[in-house]
């Protein structure tokens, strides 16, 4: 079997391996040998984790310069890393940096890119891309023509599970040789985002979004969210206004979402908006003006002030489950 | 330090409008463009380059903006628009061996072009292309260049041969340098696109675009295109639109009913 190399960054939050990187495992292990590449520590913990997922190398590195430059580094470690264990595929998470090494290691090793993968699967030796395309009017199935492919893969491609039988990892540590552009984006200072407590945009079962109807109150959305367990998502409209941070956005330059429900509330539905979630699995829209575009897409629709409809919602809620 | 004049290169796309529906068509599942536009992702970055130059005295002064695209004859209606925004000269790159080309074989044209303007301070680009989206060509394109590479910027200063850029992260904002030459994306947050004026509009027709083929580039046409694209789209299928649900007009207990339809899909 060929090895698959998955990509974990344990710079920013080490000690544990993320949701979208037991995914990866699983998958690499469904299609060859898992090889993971850690940028960063490999702590105990880590190291268990990975032989419960069935790694059988890890390989890493702890150079300073990767967290000093912006991406690149990080994309010389994962190439120089694939090429040492004959990778036939390198599986990396679909945030920016993800996609942006998987640019730069297609480069390196003259390798097919696909971006945004919804799911993967093996077709004998070739993984097979899955993905939407044209704000979700299309899905294609795309693979890489070259030796090696490369796939940035969104969360929930698979479902994690853990090997049948654990391994035994041994970590080998690797010596990266950055290029010298490489070094030439240096990370001057770094500050914290507010965390929300809440869900991840694109981990969320269920999204609540507000938009220019909220007129600056996100409260109403904030309380409906919270009592669904759900993430909170803005349109752009609402994020341009300062009312709520620009990493809430969903959309066609915010975060595309595919939720089991998006309740789109006091967003009218321009093309832009739609692109993040008309792939969403049921959508539901709360809007006073019975004309928005957002009806045309939406499962159940509500023409009426979302000041009245959302806090009737948040207390029937509440009152079924007393 | 002194800010001397700037040689910019802002890459530019001519993309399928979105307001409108877009398909892929033909056995090469390639993207259909009639009701072509610029990519309005590219305006931010071609804006993030007019400030820069504007700042600098503009075109009088030295300083130079070119609008580069790779595309068939028809994207040079990008080029123009560029143009018509502020930017000075207009680079296309058009070959019929160009279709089909992936963002492997794109920035790999895309490099060949930029080298063959000489030394350049920096290359602008838009977060990502309104069709492909992918967000992978600026990246790739730095790495094929040798240049720093600075993305999702959504502020952009320079100050002597130092560029520095704000990018917001979902965990972090960090602030980024580099030395000029560099690479930089920037995003919908980087600033607020001009508009092509009357003036603007009278002048590009006096401004120069170059079109070249990849011959004049040194390109081989076995490196771009189907043949040298490294992904294959193998299957493509329109999703079903969408269509309306139920709607209701709120008479005082679209709450209730709203959860009744939650508790319905098993959501509650």
């Amino acid at each position: 079997m060929s090895a698959i190399v998955v990509f974990v960054d344990q710079l920013d939050a080490p000690g544990k391996l993320s949701g979208t990187a037991t995914q990866l495992l699983t998958l690499a292990r469904s299609a060859g040998e898992p090889v993971a590449v850690v940028a960063g520590p490999v702590g105990a913990e880590v190291l268990a984790e990975l032989g419960a997922y069935g790694v059988a190398r890890v390989l890493n590195s702890e150079q300073a310069e990767l967290a000093q430059y912006l991406v690149a580094p990080k994309a010389d470690l994962v190439a120089q890393a694939a090429a040492a264990v004959s990778a036939s595929a390198v599986l990396v998470d679909n945030s920016a940096a993800g996609k942006e090494i998987a640019a730069r290691v297609g480069v390196t090793l003259n390798a097919g890119v696909i971006t945004d993968a919804v799911t993967v699967t093996a077709d004998g030796g070739t993984l097979l891309a899955h993905k939407s395309v044209l704000a979700g009017s299309w899905t294609v199935e795309a693979r890489a023509t070259s030796a090696v492919s490369v796939i940035a893969v969104k969360s929930h491609a698979v479902e994690a599970a853990a090997a049948a039988a654990p391994s035994a990892p041994a970590v080998e540590a690797v010596a990266v040789a950055f290029a010298p552009a490489s070094l030439g984006a240096r990370v001057v200072s770094r500050t914290p985002r507010a965390a929300s407590g809440r869900p991840e945009l694109e981990d969320a079962r269920i999204v609540v979004a507000g938009g220019r109807g909220v007129d600056g109150d996100f409260t109403p959305i904030e309380e409906l969210a919270d009592v669904l367990g759900a993430a909170v998502g803005a349109s752009r409209a609402a994020t341009d206004a300062g009312w709520i941070s620009h990493a809430s956005q969903v959309g066609q330059t915010g975060k595309k979402v595919s939720p089991q429900l998006y309740i789109s509330v006091g967003i009218s539905g321009a093309i832009q908006q739609k692109a993040g979630m008309q792939t969403s699995k049921l959508i539901v829209a709360v809007n006073k003006d019975s004309e928005s575009p957002i009806f045309e897409i939406a499962d159940f629709g509500i023409v009426g002030d979302l000041f009245q409809v959302l806090p009737q919602a948040v207390e029937e809620i509440k009152r079924r489950r007393a | 330090m002194e800010n001397s004049a700037l040689n910019i290169v802002v890459l530019v796309k001519y993309v399928p409008d979105a307001q409108f529906d877009r398909h892929l068509t033909g056995d090469a599942r390639t993207i259909d463009r009639s009701e072509s536009i610029l990519s309005e992702l590219d305006e931010y970055a071609l804006e993030a380059a007019l400030a820069l130059t504007d700042a600098r005295g503009g075109a009088k002064a030295g300083n130079n903006v070119t609008a580069l695209t790779v595309g068939p004859a028809s994207a040079a209606v990008a080029v123009k628009k560029s143009l018509q925004i502020g930017a000075t000269q207009g680079l296309h790159v058009s070959d019929e061996a160009l279709a089909g080309s992936d963002a492997s074989a794109t920035s790999l044209v895309l490099a060949a072009a930029i080298k063959s303007l000489g030394p350049v301070d920096l290359v602008i680009t838009g977060m990502a292309s309104t069709d492909a989206e992918t967000s992978i060509v600026p990246a790739q394109l730095a790495a094929r260049l040798g240049l720093p590479q600075i993305t999702f910027a959504s502020a952009l200063d320079v100050a002597g041969t130092t560029v520095t850029a704000r990018r917001d992260g979902d965990d972090f904002s960090e602030e980024i340098q580099a030395t000029l030459p560099a690479l930089v994306s920037v995003t919908d947050q980087a600033n607020d696109p001009r508009y092509p004026n009357f003036k603007g509009i009278l002048a590009a027709k006096k401004k120069k675009v170059t079109t070249v083929s990849l011959a004049e580039l040194g390109v081989s046409p076995d490196a771009v295109g189907h043949a040298g694209s490294l992904t294959q789209v193998t299957a493509a299928a329109e999703r079903p639109a969408r269509t309306a649900g139920t709607i209701i007009t709120d008479s005082g207990d679209a709450g209730i009913q709203l959860v009744d339809f939650l508790a319905a899909q098993k959501l509650i």
